[in-house]
């Protein structure tokens, strides 16, 4: 099972009591009844959905039920770091990008396993 | 609410190392407070609010839950009337929020309890990582449950009052099947 560390409850705890709330860091305009149908639409329906980097919004929802933000590489599922909400996007070094990558194209997810005792 | 029946009402269960019971009634309160209101609470609750994430404290009849950064849950004994005494901190910014009625609680104790609470929770419930006194929101299979630990082998677990047949048949699943 995934582990999620909480920012609020200070450990890791288990994906069960999480739930995924879509992008982080989108903005609510303050002028929402002026703005246009057009950029209206930008903000509530248009995500980027990137494949890669992703920086998400989720719930502590059967836990301390705080909304906090994470970032997350959405090909090999793992998290690169939680953040409380509020807070800005952190500055992600390449090595801790590069321990979240998926393997490469063509390998296999394991080693495959040859037992000798087939190999009469 | 003097002739209020209790959902798990007269069920009972034991076995080898473990026994699970419902408890009966409770006052239950719900508290969201910031800073400001501490010092007034804490002195109507006759204890200190814990603070940090995971912890409860004890004193007397009456248990406070850390439940998240700015929410608590107030266990003590039925008809202690806090709801009253929280009425007359007008002046503060808090909420108290009865819900002595949504809850059902079930003690699970036994030198297996911990393996039982596993089939269905998640969390790491060892004692190095949930020691005595540790509490916390979390789920037991498809339900919402609060978990406090109220002894090495003793367990506190807070469910809805809707969910308290499944949670509890769920149980006794797993305590038959050890």
């Amino acid at each position: 099972m995934l582990l999620i560390h909480c920012p609020y409850c200070e450990e890791d705890r288990p994906e069960l009591e999480f739930h995924g709330a879509g992008e982080a860091h989108m903005e609510r305009p303050k002028n929402m009844g002026d703005i246009s149908p057009e950029d209206f639409e930008k903000f509530f329906f248009i995500r980027e959905n990137r494949k890669g980097l992703v920086f998400e919004r989720w719930r502590h929802l059967h836990g301390c039920g705080r909304f906090f933000n994470a970032a997350r590489h959405s090909v090999s599922d793992k998290f690169i770091c939680t953040y409380k909400a509020g807070e800005p996007k952190p500055e992600l070094s390449d090595e801790q990008i590069a321990a979240v990558l998926p393997p490469a194209k063509g390998t296999p997810a394991n080693e495959p396993i040859v037992s000798k005792g087939d190999a009469k | 609410m003097a002739n209020l029946e209790l959902p798990l009402q007269s069920r009972m269960f034991a076995n080898d190392g473990i026994a699970i019971a419902p408890i009966g009634s409770l006052e239950r309160v719900s508290l969201r407070a910031d800073d400001s209101a501490f010092a007034s609470i804490e002195k109507v609750l006759g204890l200190t609010l814990p603070k940090k994430p995971k912890t409860s404290v004890t004193k007397d009849d009456r248990t406070a839950l850390w439940i998240g950064p700015d929410e608590w849950l107030i266990l003590g004994q039925d008809n202690a009337s806090l709801m009253q005494a929280f009425g007359k901190l007008r002046s503060q910014k808090f909420s108290a929020v009865d819900v002595s009625h949504r809850n059902c609680a079930i003690q699970i104790s036994g030198e297996n309890a911990v393996m039982v609470l596993n089939t269905g929770c998640p969390q790491d419930l060892s004692l190095k990582a949930f020691p005595v006194g540790a509490c916390s929101r979390t789920v037991y299979a498809k339900a919402e449950i609060i978990l406090l630990r109220t002894g090495e082998n003793e367990f506190h677990l807070e469910c809805w009052r809707s969910f308290s047949d499944y949670v509890w048949k769920f149980l006794l699943d797993s305590a038959t099947s050890l």
